[in-house]
């Protein structure tokens, strides 16, 4: 009792360390040792051809060297090509966008009713299960080199992202407005009119903002394979060794790039 | 006037929550129904406009069967019945015309009511409505901006510009402060006479009940089992109501600060 009372508590000789995050030690060295020979045996099995790389390593100095000075010369091919993205891209994402509301009302499980939902839900998991390049491959097989293949190319991949987060947010309104409209006699699409809609609008908003800004990248990396835009206009660069024009795309896109994620950033920022 | 009888509401498979349920309201009385949380107050008076589903039992308004109306003729009959609710249930982002004006989604067609050109009617019913419960100058503000007193007046005028039979409301002043909550039920009481409309209140505020609503039905476990006038609504019809139930929330809430009180 006394001692206490002097504020030393009394040494119990307990110690305490924090609890491992996987209890069995069985797991925990276990999984460890399965990453470590996982590893061994990639590094054993990937066709690393060193004398290849150490070859390659000058090329890459020659290409680096090749592109300084970024020439800035042949300016309107660049310009041409920029355009040709923003147009695609901004097709893409008002359409991609436009596409992706009933995709997304579809989509929610509390709107929709299961076999729509599970429609919904598929129709989002298939625009999202191919990277957009591989896409890409595909609908310049489908429909030839040119504008067309990455606008299509980009309406799937922006359907995939905003159907998908819109949906989310569809699920989360506040339910007591869709009840509010129901007891006022509204049937189903007036009640979306007015208790939905407003709701997810600043969501929406703020999606297709950043749905342009990442189609506008993902817009160059499509006409890598000949889908248009900046992208074809990099790849043409290249295959003709023009190594200084390539570089100057690069920036641009860089450039490109900044401005519009500084745009899509603030306008967010000013919608809630 | 609206008649319940025998109404039953199941949940899934679990106990009733509705244990056949009778009531009838009739004329422009207002009547509040007390009951503790779980007691089905809610339940009944979302079975009456089918937010709920009932199980069973009839529900008439005016002569006319409301369960088992299905589509429009649920949505016509929706209309003849107006709701107001304890979180206001506002549509945020829209102003408070666009709240008001969507009383009337019923009555308008989906062009209307998307382009927001409501019938001159309606709109000087809106303003007529929003002058008489004091909120005509924010007329043009968005519903978010309001205080919670100004947010429940929106929500009133909206249910009555339904022009309904009866006004139905959901514990409309739990949200609110108890000097705002005052004047709401004054507000509810004073409407009903003047539309001679019959408005059904669920409350926990018992005080209020006495003093603002012609009538108390008292609930517990599903069925009704106090009905009278607020003179006859004494202490041993609280008991019967609340006493007893294993939440002690109020009584033992109170009487533990009063003691600490009195012990410096």
């Amino acid at each position: 009792m006394k001692e206490t009372k002097s504020g030393a508590d009394p040494l119990t000789g307990q110690k305490w360390k924090k609890p491992p995050f996987i209890a069995s030690p069985w797991l925990r060295y276990g999984l460890l040792v399965a990453v470590v020979v996982y590893l061994y045996w990639t590094f054993n099995t990937l066709p690393f051809n060193w004398d290849r790389i150490a070859e390659g390593l000058p090329r890459a100095a020659r290409i680096f060297g090749g592109a300084f000075p970024p020439s800035f010369e042949r300016g309107e091919l660049m310009w041409t090509g920029f355009k040709e993205s923003f147009q695609i891209a901004f097709l893409a994402t008002l359409l991609g966008v436009i596409l992706s509301i009933p995709i997304a009302l579809m989509a929610a499980k509390n709107l929709a009713p299961l076999p729509i939902y599970l429609l919904g839900r598929g129709l989002i998991i298939l625009s999202r299960s191919f990277h957009p390049v591989i896409v890409a491959i595909l609908f310049v097989a489908a429909v030839g080199f040119g504008p067309l293949a990455g606008i299509l190319t980009l309406i799937l991949y922006s359907i995939g992202f905003v159907a998908k987060l819109l949906a989310e947010k569809v699920e989360e309104i506040d339910w007591g407005q869709m009840e509010a409209m129901r007891a006022a006699g509204a049937g189903f699409f007036k009640t979306l009119i007015y208790a939905v809609f407003p709701q997810i609008l600043p969501r929406q908003i703020g999606l297709s903002m950043y749905q342009l800004d990442s189609n506008l990248r993902a817009s160059a990396v499509v006409g890598i394979v000949g889908a248009g835009g900046i992208g074809s206009t990099l790849m043409n660069a290249f295959g003709r060794y023009d190594y200084d024009f390539a570089f100057a795309i690069l920036i641009l896109i860089v450039g490109v790039i900044l401005v519009s994620e500084g745009i899509s950033g603030w306008v967010r920022k000013k919608i809630w | 006037m609206l008649e319940i009888s025998n109404l039953v509401k199941r949940y899934g498979s679990d106990a009733p929550v509705l244990k056949g349920l009778d009531l009838v309201v009739e004329g422009n009385t207002v009547v509040s129904v007390v009951g503790a949380s779980g007691a089905g107050k809610s339940t009944m008076l979302r079975c009456i406009n089918r937010l709920v589903e009932p199980t069973s039992g009839s529900i008439q308004l005016n002569g006319r069967e409301l369960v088992n109306l299905r589509g429009a003729n649920l949505r016509h009959a929706r209309r003849k019945i107006g709701m107001v609710f304890q979180g206001f249930n506002l549509i945020d982002r829209l102003t408070v015309m666009e709240n008001v004006l969507a009383g009337r989604l019923g009555y308008v067609s989906l062009y209307q009511a998307m382009t927001r050109k409501f019938p001159q009617t309606d709109i000087d019913r809106a303003f007529h409505l929003m002058d008489r419960v004091g909120i005509a100058h924010y007329a043009n503000k968005r519903a978010d901006e309001l205080s919670g007193g100004e947010r429940q007046r929106v929500g009133v005028v909206r249910a009555l510009m339904q022009e309904p039979e009866i006004l139905l409301a959901d514990e409309p002043t739990a949200s609110l402060d108890p000097k705002t909550s005052e004047q709401i039920m004054v507000l509810l009481q004073s409407l009903a006479s003047e539309l001679s409309l019959p408005v059904l209140i669920n409350i926990h505020n018992v005080s209020q009940a006495r003093t603002y609503t012609d009538r108390i039905v008292g609930l517990r476990n599903g069925q009704m089992i106090f009905d009278g006038t607020p003179g006859e609504f004494n202490q041993e019809a609280l008991d019967a109501i609340y006493g007893g139930i294993e939440a002690p929330d109020e009584t033992g809430g109170e009487e533990q600060p009063t003691e600490e009180a009195q012990t410096p």
